[in-house]
């Protein structure tokens, strides 16, 4: 079987990102981009289930600036066999990245899906049930843990209340949760290895994907500031000020 | 035209999220309808005819409902919306896992998480772990939103009962089958809706470590929440987890105790209205977000502050 991992470059979680100015959005010049962390989880998942046997080929695909190049080569050296760039010049809301990886299944034809829950950046979690829905498959979303059978995958979520375990019918799609796995330190002579992996580009267009934001952001700003706090010495002097100042107890 | 807010539910008690779900969709709208799909839950059709501001409730009834799948859920919702403007759902793993589906069969964007309605196609959500807000446009006839439960207040019940109307359920699709659930079960009230909460992160060490947040949490009638680092180690379930990728909590108090404040744990409670950090690294992260800072060693404070919440409390 195939499997299909979209991954996403983005800000990475480490930097602490800065609105602009002009509130047209955040700063991104000069600053560290890496592959969002859930889709780490999804390419290492995929990693894991090919070394289990079953899955003869992991495909990387991200979509955006040729810089995504970056966070495919990051995929190929930690295990994926092929990588494909999708470019375009305009960000892309969930439901057209969404639109577009139809594409690609329709050329790829994977039995399964495996993507992040949410990328880190504009944190939508949409993509991979818009996806779903695109092509009528089963989802599974906020995965801790996937097994594979012969026409099914059984997929444990994490639901607010606890898990969840559902069974869905190949083909599919899953979104990683953090506790899916941990993915692996890559070694330097995959890095090499990496670089001698096929990696395709191609445009939107040239998918014959039609897509139009949907959603104008009309202003990004800065979250108000919480008021600075107090130090306070000891227990006593806490309980009080929560009893006597906050009055929360 | 109006607003569809889909229920959150357990097939006997509405969800408190599905309350303040229900306050956004009174704020976009006159008409609000009200889903409940389910299996058995009639009681939950009943309690959302009196929760004001609701003026039709759709009930639907369904072996398969009774914990439904994205697939299902959505194949019903989607033959509604098109009678609507606007389709609402809590901003929690439910809405979450069904609402873009929706979005996407009806070719329409969705905006995740609303925070606040700025006008009727403008909303504010969160981005970047909540560093940045946005707000942004819809150009879409029907807005698919998810609300993020504790940025709007529980709308009130006990207004007259509205109708409450049958709604044909759409046969099981096998896309997708529940097999099984685990829930935690706890005594404590649920951790997005209490008023105070205690978390512990890796600074309590050990699940034994947990007891000493435990004790605190009974004498305040909190609810306990933990950082990612917690979780992992396996100190306490993931269903205890604030942030980023956990829960979104705003209590009266949050008590953070061995947590050092990473961006992505701050996105899920800095809406605290009063924030207390134990830590007994002065440097750590979480003092810029804390109105009292503790710099302590928390399995030396924390008994203490049993004791002298069980003094003051007994006043
Ligand atoms: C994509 C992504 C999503 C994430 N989502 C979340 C999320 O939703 N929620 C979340 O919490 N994290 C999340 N994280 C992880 C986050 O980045 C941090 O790693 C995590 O929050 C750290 O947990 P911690 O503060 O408990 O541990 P640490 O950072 O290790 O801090 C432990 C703290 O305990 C203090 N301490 C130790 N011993 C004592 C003592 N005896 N007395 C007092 N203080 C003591 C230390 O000084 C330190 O400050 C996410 C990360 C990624 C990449
Ligand atoms: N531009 C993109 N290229 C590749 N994958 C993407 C892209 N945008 C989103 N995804 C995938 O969709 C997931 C969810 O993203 P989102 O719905 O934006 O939170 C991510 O974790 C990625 O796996």
């Amino acid at each position: 079987m195939k499997i299909l991992v979209p991954v996403k470059r983005v800000i990475d979680y480490n930097v602490r990102v800065r609105v602009k100015a002009d509130g047209s959005g955040v700063e991104t010049a000069n600053v560290k981009m890496s592959m969002n962390p859930f889709d780490e989880l999804a390419v290492e998942e995929a990693i894991r289930l090919k070394e289990a046997g079953r899955v003869e080929a992991i495909v990387a695909v991200s979509i955006g600036a040729p810089a995504c190049r970056e966070t495919l080569r990051t995929a190929l050296a930690m295990g994926a066999d092929r990588a494909l760039l999708v470019t375009t010049e305009s960000e892309l809301q969930p439901l057209d990245v969404a639109k577009v990886l139809k594409a690609v299944v329709g050329q790829e034809a994977p039995e399964l899906v495996i993507m992040g829950k949410q990328a880190i950046d504009d944190d939508c979690n949409q993509t991979g049930q818009m996806l779903a829905a695109l092509l009528g498959w089963g989802q599974g979303t906020f995965a801790c843990g996937v097994a594979l059978a012969e026409d099914s995958v059984t997929v444990t979520r994490e639901i607010d209340g606890g898990n969840q375990t559902v069974r869905l019918k190949l083909p599919a799609v899953v979104t990683a949760d953090l506790r899916l796995n941990e993915p692996r330190y890559i070694k330097l002579p995959n890095i090499m290895k990496a670089k001698q992996k096929p990696l395709q580009s191609m445009t939107v267009q040239e998918l014959g994907v039609e897509v139009a934001a949907r959603l104008k952001t009309l202003q990004v700003s800065e979250p108000p500031p919480r008021r600075s706090g107090v130090k306070v010495s000891s227990v006593a002097e806490l309980v009080d000020k929560l009893h006597n100042e906050a009055k929360v107890l | 035209m109006g607003v569809l807010v889909i229920a959150e539910h357990d097939n006997a008690t509405l969800a408190g999220a599905t309350l303040s779900a229900i306050t956004a969709a009174v704020r976009l709208d006159d008409a609000v309808q009200v889903l409940v799909a389910g299996h058995g839950c009639r009681a939950v059709a009943e309690a959302a005819a009196r929760v004001q501001g609701v003026s039709l409730v759709r009930h639907s009834e369904a072996a398969h409902y009774a914990r439904p799948t994205a697939e299902d859920l959505a194949a019903l919702v989607v033959d509604l919306a098109a009678d609507f403007t606007y389709v609402l759902a809590p901003a929690s793993t439910f809405g979450k896992n069904f609402l873009p589906r929706v979005a996407a069969i009806l070719d329409v964007a969705m905006i995740s998480d609303l925070i606040r309605i700025e006008g009727p196609d403008r909303f504010v959500r969160p981005i970047y772990a909540g560093n940045a807000v946005a707000t942004v446009q819809s150009t879409d006839p029907i807005k698919v939103v998810s609300v993020r439960a504790t940025a709007f207040d529980a709308a009130p019940s006990g207004a007259t009962a509205v109708p409450i109307e049958a709604l044909e359920a759409k046969p099981h699709s096998d896309l997708a089958e529940v097999l099984a659930e685990q829930l935690t079960q706890s005594e404590r009230p649920e951790l997005t809706a209490a008023e105070i909460v205690v978390a512990g992160g890796r600074g309590m060490g050990s699940a034994e470590g947990f007891r000493l947040l435990e004790e605190i949490a009974d004498r305040l009638g909190a609810a306990i929440g933990a950082s990612r680092a917690a979780v992992d180690a396996g100190y306490v379930p993931n269903d205890y987890q604030v942030g980023q990728t956990g829960k979104i909590v705003a209590p009266k108090l949050y008590i953070a105790v061995g947590i050092s404040g990473a961006i992505q744990h701050l996105a899920g409670m800095k809406d605290a209205k009063v924030v207390v950090a134990i830590n007994k690294d002065e440097a750590a992260p979480i003092f810029q977000v804390a109105d009292y800072a503790l710099v302590a060693d928390l399995f030396q404070a924390l008994p203490e502050l049993g004791a002298e919440l069980k003094r003051v409390l007994a006043k």
